[in-house]
């Protein structure tokens, strides 16, 4: 059996007991009087400084232990929860994650200043010390001495219910018995008659004699977890000296419980009832960690599976065996079914990356001096796991945005007859294949006439162009555009909305914004579910194999003949009274040869624009399985990606986004003419 | 047969280094995540031993224990659980709760084998 390296795991934990500390502290500063979320936090804390401490991570284990020792207090009822002191630990936290990834690093001093603003605020709240509590183990230490040989008596009887609690008698005699020469004697007296015999208790005791040279604390060692509990007496005798009897009654009474209990008495059988909190979510379910990568070769599994498959298919279809055909269509159903389950598996709810943007407004709020709340929904919508990563820093843009530039200050808003608090909405939901996230603010909305300005000052429109108001508004994602009156620290980063619309654009996605003076803004991202498997449409152009995304494919039309010449040089069809621009392929993909005949039009989309691609011949779908290009292609912006068909070739996809933009472009160009 | 044993610890590194440290030793280790996983755990497979952490949560591990207790085919497995130093009430309450012996937190992976092979006997 071979095991993942523990301090790899220990961090991976780490970084989630991290995560879950952080939220269960920001619920508590919205409800101090929430127990469940003081002791979650608690329980995160404790968690933390166990393992840290288990594996070396010492600063971090006695760093926490502080923040640990501060929450106690609050969970045993000795200090409120207040502010201040959820502020402070969620600063120590942070303190924990860079103890967590640089144990080594110089944190000295800001730990210590950390823990002195920890203290303060204990202290404020009306507590004792947050002090490191005495935990020097108490062991009532017998000097070794080289002592002669002794001979020990004892005298021992368990409690009546050790048996049902797991302690078994014969292993403890059997370690007297490895101590030294041992005589055992069984003391029954107390045995009852055998209809008041409950074969679960134990009702002998026994006289041990033990002639050794090891010293008493071997014998106490023996009983260490019957002491507080036991009867036992012990009388040593010296053996090799004058036989002095010194008799050492060790009678332990039953331990103290109920003057110890008082302490702990807080956990009560509420505490012990389910706690709600966002640990119940990561730990309910047994769960196997698995690194990314393997995930990533199983998906290259199964793409090469699929691909081998289609492969099959194209014989077995071409082929007369009945037998290889139902062999085939077995091998199709399961492999799609295989495929569905290994996007499943790469599926991870939103609530991790929305989870990251709590801390986000709390630390804008704080920045910004604005009031912000923010309401996420649809949580439980799944996406891969590699677009939630890469949707991280477009989102974190976006809501950075909306708190900076759309969100007015309380004063502000009030004037506006608003709310004082302004509200951010991230929310996602699955439609289709396509998951939509979208960013709502009930801020002051897009100053149109700003855009206008910003964008006819910095060059990317010519004075007095006309616009529809959603092309004015799409200018915010053009390059070198801010409208930001001044630059601030929270948006003016050197990173446009171009770039986010770029990464959107990288994942396949699409971006809208919406809005609405004086009542907020609307971004809205549509990007696909998965990254690594498409449904595609396969086109022949010229001797060139083609796929075109089916999720943007509106329709297949033919292209007459007398329509192809009518429209030569005017590239547009009308298709039910609108007319489409169309891009030959064979044109751009210089194919030279000759058109087919009866040449197809599949007219593709991007939300609401449209456009033509002509080509020679539709294949038909394909489920392809998308390998990105080699470095040396990836400026080709006609092209997303590339698949191998299942005769072993490689057809090219189509980059639609960019496509409809040329078609478009052709389009106002022509219109510009004309 | 080696003797079976059930971890049951919300840390997941935890989990992992009271496993490795018990299947090195030859033993057959089985892990549960919080008490309420382990209890029902501990019902479906006879085990010969159980070490638990306290604090965790769902159901801690005092819980588990005292519910582990009022089921008579539970009786007689022995229980171990981890604990603090600073915890020392709860290490009375566990007991009380019909735990077997303990193990100070932060533990050495060699001790637990050896509190393991001091309670299972030989």
């Amino acid at each position: 059996m071979s095991f993942p390296d523990p301090i790899t795991v220990f961090r991976l934990e780490a970084g989630e007991l991290l995560e879950q500390i952080e939220a269960g502290l920001l619920d508590l500063g919205r409800n101090l009087d929430d127990r469940d979320l003081v002791d979650a936090v608690f329980r995160g804390l404790h968690t933390l400084k166990g393992s840290g401490a288990m594996f070396g991570f010492d600063a971090l284990a006695a760093f926490t232990h502080h923040c640990e020792t501060a929450f106690d207090q609050v969970r045993k009822g000795e200090v409120p929860a207040t502010q201040e002191l959820v502020a402070a630990v969620l600063e120590a936290r942070d303190q924990m994650r860079l103890l967590v990834e640089t144990p080594n690093g110089e944190h000295g001093a800001e730990s210590e200043r950390l823990l002195a603003v920890l203290h303060q605020a204990v202290k404020a709240a009306g507590g004792g010390e947050a002090a490191a509590p005495v935990d020097t183990p108490v062991k009532a230490g017998e000097q070794k001495k080289p002592a002669g040989r002794k001979r020990y008596t004892l005298l021992f009887r368990l409690p009546v219910n050790a048996m049902a609690n797991g302690t078994n008698p014969l292993g403890l005699l059997d370690e007297l018995r490895e101590l030294g020469d041992c005589k055992v004697i069984a003391d029954r007296a107390s045995i009852p008659p055998l209809e008041k015999l409950v074969p679960t208790n134990l009702h002998v005791g026994w006289r041990v004699e033990l002639v050794t040279e090891r010293p008493r604390s071997d014998i106490d060692d023996v009983f260490i977890f019957v002491m507080d509990d036991m009867e036992l007496s012990v009388s040593e005798e010296d053996l090799d000296t004058a036989p002095v009897v010194e008799v050492k009654p060790q009678v332990q009474p039953v331990a103290p419980a109920i003057a110890a209990a008082p302490a702990a008495a807080p956990v009560s059988k509420a505490e012990k009832a389910p706690v709600q909190d966002v640990r119940a979510n990561a730990r309910g379910q047994e769960n196997v960690r698995v690194p990314a990568e393997r995930l990533d070769e199983l998906m290259d599994r199964v793409g090469e599976l699929v691909i081998a498959q289609s492969r099959l298919y194209q014989l077995a279809t071409s082929s007369v065996d009945i037998g290889l055909r139902a062999v085939s269509e077995d091998i199709e159903r399961l492999s799609g079914e295989l495929r569905d389950t290994m996007m499943v598996l790469r599926m991870v709810p939103i609530t991790q990356l929305f989870g990251r943007f709590r801390r986000l407004i709390h630390d804008l709020a704080r920045e910004t001096g604005k009031q912000i709340e923010l309401v996420t929904e649809g949580e439980s919508t799944e996406v891969d796991k590699g677009v939630i990563e890469r949707l991280a820093d477009p989102l974190v843009h976006l809501v950075r945005n909306s708190c900076d530039h759309g969100l007015e200050t309380a004063e502000e808003r009030i004037a506006a007859g608003k709310s004082p608090v302004g509200r951010i909405t991230l929310a996602a939901r699955q439609s289709g294949g396509e998951v939509t996230i979208t960013i709502v603010d009930d801020g002051r909305g897009i100053d149109r006439s700003r855009v206008r300005a910003k964008a006819e000052s910095s060059g990317i429109i010519t004075p007095n162009t006309q616009l529809s108001d959603q092309e004015l508004l799409q200018l915010i994602f053009q390059p070198g555009f801010s409208t930001a009156a001044q630059v601030t620290n929270l948006s003016g980063r050197g990173v446009g909305m171009d770039v986010v619309k770029k990464s959107v654009e990288a994942l396949r996605g699409t971006i809208n914004v919406v809005s609405n003076p004086g009542a907020g803004s609307e971004v809205s991202l549509a990007i696909p579910l998965t990254l690594a498997i498409i449904d595609g449409l396969l086109v022949r152009v010229g001797s060139g194999r083609y796929v075109i995304p089916l999720a943007a494919v509106e329709e297949c039309l033919e292209l007459s003949i007398e329509e192809d010449l009518r429209s030569r040089g005017r590239s547009f069809i009308s298709l039910r009274d609108s007319l489409v621009p169309f891009i030959r392929l064979r044109d751009l993909f210089l194919t030279g040869t000759k058109p087919d005949p009866f040449q197809k039009v599949v007219v593709i989309s991007t939300g609401s624009e449209r456009v033509g691609l002509v080509v020679d011949q539709i294949i038909g779908d394909h489920q392809t399985v998308i390998k990105s290009m080699s470095k040396l292609h990836q400026d080709v912006a006609t092209f997303s990606g590339a698949t191998i068909l299942g005769d072993g070739n490689v057809a090219l996809i189509l980059d639609v986004a960019h496509l409809v933009a040329a078609g478009q472009h052709q389009e106002a160009h022509m219109r510009a003419a004309g | 047969m080696s003797a079976r044993i059930l971890t049951v610890d919300d840390s997941a590194s935890i989990r992992l280094t009271t496993n490795v440290a018990l299947s090195t030793a030859g033993y057959a280790v089985s892990e549960a995540v919080n008490g309420a996983d382990g209890l029902a755990k501990a019902q479906a497979e006879r085990f010969d031993l159980i070490v638990t952490d306290l604090n965790m949560p769902i159901m801690d591990g005092l819980t588990m224990i005292e519910e582990l207790r009022k089921i008579p085919s539970q009786t007689g497995i022995p229980i171990i659980f981890l604990t603090t130093e600073s915890d020392a009430a709860l290490k009375t309450r566990a007991k009380n709760a019909g735990a077997t012996g303990w193990l100070t937190k932060p533990f050495d992976p060699e001790n637990l084998v050896k509190i393991v092979r001091k309670v299972l006997g030989k």
